[in-house]
């Protein structure tokens, strides 16, 4: 029998990244806040790879944090071993990544969730969001308990209708063997909402005790630590670090996936969901690479209080009995014991071009959804959505201001405008390359660009908000004064610069000058700069990137400037399209669909050309 | 209000006198630049006078609609002698300040003086962008305004059925091929820095860096070729071939519907070549008339049959005219032998003689379709119209393989991506991370997208998943 429970302001539905993130913004936002899981110890699961960061995702996090979000706090508190990728690179693309130990990084999120304020967790299925004239009033769980609120925040990951399937084996279950959600998909569909099928997967999990080391190479940490989080130290994160290992598949390898291939459920057409193609399966990686001779394979701890290892770079959904054939001819893994096996898993996720930029539904006020149910993988990319979701939900309640980051300020903003602007056909992952402007979007800056807008939104306290001033003051001064510091042709300058195998000075130079060269920088000429102030390991860094790539940064920010111009023409929700005359035929259909909150945005969509753009400016400009 | 200054063409081209239209905030400064009145004009060096100072701000210290005599100048070279119409903002057409030039050179002068505005800052006007700032500025209302951009889809419509897609088509393809080009070396550094622990670039530094310096150099070829692309690229070159009084000249001067070539009944007198444009249903020939092909002991006679070899080899389509009323002979078949291979078709002519030669004893020699046709009665004149029409739609006729940018947005749009390239090139030669090499080559790619109407949202990370295996 239904029953109505006690009223929330906001509702989120799962606790996985995106959830916890969607969860803690709105109740520290001082908004009766409900989250429901299927099961609470899943709260904060990493159902696939035992780590957090990488490549584009450690920007992610590193602006999930200075927004005021948890995920960066929780892995430094639970890592095992962590690397800052690509340090011979620029500093755009400088991307930290840690080893998390799983079971830890569950339980301190799960910790903080049940220890903040305004915020209750609740384990149970919902089946429905209830919506009325176009807005949710409540949310419906399987029990046909009600539970009333102003707003309900889907982060379903890749629980709906999940299916786990290898060789001829299907299960209809969660990750992990988790009971799935088979309720809410109908649900959307009744709602008017186009929902799809996408498929990711993951590798078999081995115990240590029956890996052979000595065949593969040893992957350490970075002795220097770099935290996630903008409020720690590194010193307050030294701790034993694990390593993890690198093998190789072979020959042999490829020869048992391809003489199998025929029972793979990808290719017997068992699988019908759509993969990612950043983490291919290896089967998919044997088929669509045939010429490369083998793949890496990265042995990963699970974490300290287990003798899981992660085979990264092997997830698979090949019968069992292939599966162990196949990970035993990799050098290392001849005698492994298998624990899990791989699998892929199926499941329902929505069209992110029904989102707007809040990640609300155009057409549903107050329903919300973020994370892999918008089509992303990863729990950076979650992680990210489930913040701005979470902040969002509570504006609007509060009748606050929504809080929508562009290209240009994040790479949050990259991803949702990617999810809702150009949609996606498979797991959508982030990566650098997606960015146009990374050059200001650095993990290393990721405070400087976002902390202002965590503070605004009530995230960030007064603290944390005036080291940061402070911090860009320091900065300021400081590049001034090394843009005006004059260097003469003193024997100590020309004998550093010799070291460096720096051409002489012929002439006067200022410091900024020389910092420009690509062999020095400001910590090198220190010795000559005798008035330097003793200054922060990050503002030295801040100060050094300002001035060396200085002529880069600013050609980006004036494609930032033109970027802006279209971006802030707003369309109003109202336009009616049919009046618009002379779009195109295709830009219209688009456009209706679409609905673009700006020309910007309009301006990205496939399918609009620039002549549209000019007619739709025309339009605008009139009405 | 707008931070660009534009500057179009407002007139045909092609007439006596070419208007160039300039508008936006830099109008009189631009304009100012290049323009001196008569008396700082050395009229017998036919120079500008070095010894005077010039004020820049001429314009502004002039009274609105007010029309100025003067020159159009470049350093010290004078350009073109002009009338200059001068409007302030807001009594104008866009309400912005507006010059429009009057130049009395042909359409080389024109466009010389707009690349001269171009180089002083002043941006090619879109198409539509006078009347799109007329409108946005509140000068016409919305039905005017919606007329205009009536007219520029609708061009580009007209564009799609006629000879235009073809010409920008071979353009079209040249760019792809180097924007395909960029983006591999592209994807390369980014899945490099997408999954660094999977792939490096140690071995491709400077592979990458040979690469950009040679589509570096394709591109400036594209922009010296600039010059001649305008006439030579509208219009595929055809060549009217044939011995002595087979009727070339009378074919020429039928096809232009005037007395041009020199036409007489005594074989070979058309001594050198000629060439003039025609317009056929919107295709445009460059029709090339040659001295008749023959062993000849007259000299000027032999300069002229030399080049009419050289203009077969260049040739695009060849009308090969023969004389139906005499059996083919020797002459025939030394040209039959200079035909095989190209692209044409055999016209026999003189269909209201007697007729001596059937279309099996040319077809058995040269595997061309025949046209029975006369010069006298126009008879098969319609067929050929057709026959060329349709072999350029169907793609049978391609163009010379050289290709040639036309628009001069096109051209700007290049200069920007080799300027883009070269900085991606100094700054590999500089010893910068890769990083901050690819963001320059993505704005070449970007630019160069401009010319064939390609974006490139997705094109690079489809590229790193189609080329590189990334991931765990």
């Amino acid at each position: 029998m239904s029953y109505t429970y006690e009223p929330y302001d906001v509702v989120v539905i799962g606790a996985g990244h995106a959830g916890c993130e969607a969860a803690l913004a709105a109740a520290r936002l001082g908004l009766k806040t409900l989250v429901f899981t299927v099961s609470i110890d899943s709260i904060a699961m990493m159902p696939c790879n035992p780590n957090v960061g990488g490549s584009s995702k450690g920007h992610l996090v590193r602006e999930v944090d200075a927004l005021g979000g948890e995920m960066g706090k929780n892995i430094d508190k639970t890592f095992i071993q962590t690397k800052m990728l690509n340090m011979s690179k620029g500093p755009a693309v400088h991307s930290l990544r840690a080893q998390a130990d799983k079971k830890d990084y569950s339980r301190a999120m799960r910790n903080v969730l049940e220890n903040t304020d305004n915020l209750v967790i609740k384990q149970g299925e919902v089946s429905e969001v209830i919506v009325q004239d176009g807005k949710v009033t409540g949310v419906r769980t399987v029990s046909d308990a009600v539970y009333p609120c102003k707003a309900a925040i889907m982060c379903t990951g890749t629980y709906l209708k999940a299916r786990c399937i290898y060789g001829d084996v299907s299960q209809h279950t969660g990750p992990n063997g988790l009971a799935a959600a088979n309720h809410l998909t109908e649900c959307l569909i009744k709602l008017g909402i186009d929902v799809r099928r996408f498929k990711t997967g993951t590798p078999a999990r081995i115990d240590k005790r029956t890996i052979d080391f000595s065949k593969m190479s040893e992957q350490k940490g970075d002795n220097n630590i770099v935290p996630f989080s903008f409020t720690n130290t590194p010193e307050e994160l030294e701790r034993e670090q694990v390593s993890c290992w690198l093998t190789y598949t072979n020959s042999e390898t490829h020869k048992i996936i391809m003489d199998n291939i025929d029972r793979s459920p990808l290719y017997s057409g068992n699988i019908k969901g759509t993969g990612p193609r950043y983490c291919p399966s290896i089967e998919d990686k044997v088929v669509r690479f045939a010429d490369k001779e083998r793949h890496q394979v990265f042995i990963e701890p699970e974490g300290n209080y287990t003798n899981e290892m992660y085979v990264g770079g092997m997830s698979s959904s090949l019968p069992e009995d292939v599966q162990y054939r196949m990970y035993h001819s990799v050098p290392g893994l001849e005698n492994a014991t298998i624990v899990r096996n791989a699998y892929a898993i199926e499941y329902d996720c929505i069209n992110p071009v029904q989102l707007k930029a809040t990640l609300e539904f155009k057409k549903i006020s107050g329903f919300y959804s973020a994370g892999q149910s918008n089509g992303s993988s990863g729990y950076e990319e979650a992680a990210a959505q489930g913040i701005i979701a979470g902040i969002n939900a509570a504006m609007k309640i509060l009748g606050r201001e929504e809080v929508i980051l562009d290209r240009s300020q994040a790479y949050i903003g990259v991803l949702i405008d990617d999810l809702i602007t150009k949609g996606t056909n498979e797991p959508y992952r982030m990566m650098t390359s997606r960015a146009e402007y990374r050059l200001l979007l650095r993990q290393d800056n990721a405070d400087l660009r976002l902390t202002k807008i965590g503070y605004d939104a009530g995230l960030i306290d007064n603290e944390r908000y005036n080291r940061l001033i402070e911090k860009e003051r320091l900065i300021e001064q400081e590049t001034g004064r090394i843009k005006n510091l004059n260097i003469g042709l003193k024997d100590d300058v020309q004998k550093i610069l010799e070291e460096n195998g720096s051409t002489l000075l012929q002439s006067g130079v200022t410091m900024a000058e020389l910092i420009k060269r690509p062999e020095l920088s400001y910590e090198k000429l220190e010795a000559v700069d005798k008035d330097r102030p003793e200054l922060p390991d990050d503002v030295k860094e801040q100060v050094n990137i300002a001035v060396k790539y200085e002529g880069y940064i600013e050609r980006q920010l004036r494609q930032v400037e033109q970027f802006k111009k279209l971006e802030n023409k707003k369309i109003p929700e109202n336009i009616n399209y049919d009046e618009v005359y002379s779009l195109r035929l295709e830009a219209l259909q688009k456009l209706k669909e679409f609905r673009p909150a700006s020309v910007g945005q309009a301006s990205r969509i496939s399918g609009v050309s620039p002549a549209d753009i000019s007619v739709l400016l025309v339009y605008l400009e009139k009405n | 209000m707008h931070d660009n200054t534009i500057a179009g063409i407002a007139s045909g081209m092609g007439g006596g006198i070419g208007i160039i239209r300039i508008s936006g905030d830099k109008a009189l400064e631009a304009v100012g630049k290049i323009f001196r009145t008569k008396s700082f004009i050395d009229k017998k060096l036919g120079k500008v006078k070095k010894d005077v100072k010039w004020d820049y701000n001429y314009f502004n210290n002039r009274e609105t609609h007010t029309i100025n005599y003067g020159f159009i100048t470049d350093g010290d070279s004078i350009i073109d002698e002009v009338i200059v119409l001068l409007m302030k903002a807001p009594n104008s057409y866009t309400k912005e300040d507006v010059i429009e030039i009057d130049a009395h050179g042909g359409p080389f002068v024109v466009r010389n003086i707009l690349e001269l505005l171009f180089k002083n800052g002043v941006k090619p006007a879109g198409p539509g962008e006078f009347t799109k700032r007329a409108f946005l500025n509140g000068r016409i209302d919305l039905s005017q305004a919606e007329a205009v951009m009536k007219i520029i889809s609708s061009k580009s419509s007209f564009a799609l059925s006629s000879a235009v897609k073809q010409l920008e088509g071979s353009v079209s393809t040249y760019i792809s091929e180097i924007r395909q080009e960029i983006l591999r070396n592209t994807s390369q550094i980014e899945a490099a820095l997408d999954d660094p622990e999977h792939y490096d670039l140690d071995e491709y530094r400077d592979g990458i860096l040979k690469d950009m310096e040679e589509e570096i150099n394709k591109l400036q070829g594209l922009l010296e070729r600039f010059n001649d692309g305008r006439m030579k690229s509208e219009g595929i070159n055809t060549v009217i071939a044939g011995k002595p009084n087979a009727g070339k000249s009378s074919l020429m001067n039928l096809l232009l519907d005037e007395e041009r070539a020199i036409v007489t009944n005594i074989a070979g007198t058309t001594r050198d070549i000629i060439e003039e444009t025609v317009y056929l249903d919107n295709i445009v020939l460059n029709l090339a008339d040659t001295a008749g092909i023959h062993e000849t002991n007259d000299i000027v006679e032999n300069v002229g049959v030399g080049k009419a070899i050289d203009y077969l080899g260049n040739a695009d389509f060849v009308i090969y005219v023969v004389d139906s009323s005499v059996p083919l002979d020797e002459a025939d078949f030394q040209i039959i032998e200079l035909l095989k291979g190209k692209t044409g078709v055999v016209l026999m002519n003189k269909s209201d003689l007697e007729i001596k030669l059937t279309e099996e004893e040319i077809k058995s020699r040269l595997d061309w379709d025949c046209i029975v046709f006369s010069n006298e009665t126009k008879q098969g004149l319609n067929k050929l119209s057709e026959y060329i029409k349709n072999s350029f739609l169907n793609g049978d006729i391609t163009f010379n393989d050289q290709v040639y940018l036309t628009d001069i947005r096109h051209k700007e749009a290049v200069e920007d991506a080799v300027s883009s390239l070269k900085q991606a090139v100094a700054t590999m030669k500089a010893g910068l991370p890769e990083d901050f090499v690819t963001i320059d080559m993505m704005d070449a790619y970007i630019k160069l997208g401009l010319i064939n109407g390609e974006t490139a949202s997705e094109d690079l990370v489809n590229k790193i998943f189609k080329e590189f295996c990334m991931g765990k």
